[in-house]
């Protein structure tokens, strides 16, 4: 039943969660294409702006969850069930109307990429600041200086597990706190 | 941000693998049956004719049947709610499957006992404690459950919650059935199922606050 498709990516995040940061990579790519393409398709006409946030706070839903994916399982389903959480979540919280049915995540697989050119938005940068001062230094460190966890265990005078594990806590709280920020 | 870099700080940052949702949550099972089963023993403790009630009292046993039915198919939908995808297409209707038995009994008993004695059978002498101690002794499980339940991914956090108060309240209502010397099914339709619904209530408002993510 699986696609060819949930074939390729199903792969990749099997390779990623054997500690392949390459697969890791081109799925989350993937992932944030197939959310873009599924989600824009609902949200264009009601809410455009809102399609990068739903597609990142997906992808953070997906890093946070990888462990409940079911390696045997097809993975579409998964990544799909996942963003129609997250949009409509979102939609909730901006009161916007939203029906998305899961067959999307199927069928936008085919056709052109019509979204390019909204990929950047402000969405974790004020979630980040919402951090306590731990942490915030470094997700800020790591997510929006682009610094490695190496690098940034040396500038914050940290050992590498204490970085990695501020890091996820921060992406944890980050996930729950997006657009509920006051 | 940019997606891209999003991405890019992600794939550098993994964190070491978590354990798998469903040992979490067969932790949490074990854990709740053992506070529940303590929390018994060492206050009320079980009746003092256990054993020859355990010895062919259908109404005793009835009472094992039906709560740890119902907690063994919260459990068997839980399996499934801990996963995003896992609740599309599930069984719901399993969990039907402690209510019609208590269903059948109750009809049985109709028919065995005579029309005068349904009132006092129904009320019993032990509803205020069965009202309360089922509660009690669910707490942790209850607790556990959420907390396990909160490692996976439910995408359904109010209904997640409620099976997680149904599968509490089947373990603590079991361990108090031990106790409790009111057999009647006409006592346990009445007041162990408010018992376990108030559990069942507390889930899903729970659920509905701490299964969110």
């Amino acid at each position: 039943m699986a696609s060819e498709e949930d074939g390729r990516l199903a792969d990749l995040m099997r390779a990623a969660l054997r500690g392949d940061e390459t697969a890791y990579t081109a799925f989350l790519r993937r992932a944030s294409e197939i959310t873009r393409r599924a989600v824009a398709r609902r949200l264009r006409s009601t809410w455009p702006s809102g399609i990068e946030d739903v597609v990142q706070e997906t992808l953070l839903a997906v890093h946070l969850k990888r462990h409940t994916w079911r390696t045997e399982e097809p993975i579409l389903p998964w990544l799909g069930t996942i963003a129609r959480y997250k949009a409509i979540d979102a939609c909730r919280r901006r009161g916007v109307r939203v029906e998305m049915p899961i067959e999307d995540f199927a069928e936008v697989l085919a056709g052109p990429d019509a979204t390019q050119g909204i990929e950047e938005t402000q969405h974790v940068e004020v979630a980040v600041g919402t951090l306590s001062g731990g942490q915030q230094r470094v997700v800020r460190s790591i997510a929006l200086e682009g610094r490695s966890i190496g690098e940034t265990a040396k500038a914050l005078e940290m050992n590498e597990t204490a970085v990695r594990v501020a890091f996820h806590r921060g992406l944890s709280t980050i996930a729950q706190r997006f657009g509920r920020q006051t | 941000m940019k997606t891209d870099d999003l991405i890019a700080s992600l794939s550098a940052g993994q964190p070491a693998p978590q354990r798998k949702p469903a040992q979490v949550l067969a932790l949490a099972l074990l854990a709740g049956c053992i506070c529940a089963a303590a929390a018994m023993f060492l206050s009320i403790g079980p009746r003092p004719d256990f054993l020859q009630a355990a010895d062919g009292n259908w109404r005793f046993l009835m009472k094992f049947v039906v709560t740890a039915t119902l907690a063994a198919s919260a459990y068997v939908l839980l399996r499934r709610a801990i996963y995003p995808e896992g609740l599309d297409g599930a069984p719901l209707w399993v969990i039907l499957a402690a209510p019609a038995m208590l269903l059948a009994a109750v009809l049985l008993e109709l028919m065995l006992l005579p029309k005068p004695d349904w009132g006092s059978a129904a009320v019993g002498t032990n509803g205020f404690y069965c009202l309360t101690l089922i509660p009690l002794f669910g707490l942790l499980p209850l607790g556990f459950g959420l907390w396990a339940v909160r490692q996976g991914a439910p995408t359904r956090p109010a209904l997640s919650g409620f099976l997680v108060g149904l599968m509490a309240g089947g373990i603590a209502a079991a361990f108090y059935a031990a106790h409790c010397t009111d057999d009647s099914p006409l006592f346990v339709a009445l007041w162990y199922t408010v018992a376990i619904l108030v559990l069942a209530g507390a889930g899903a408002a729970a659920g509905n606050r701490l299964l969110r993510w």
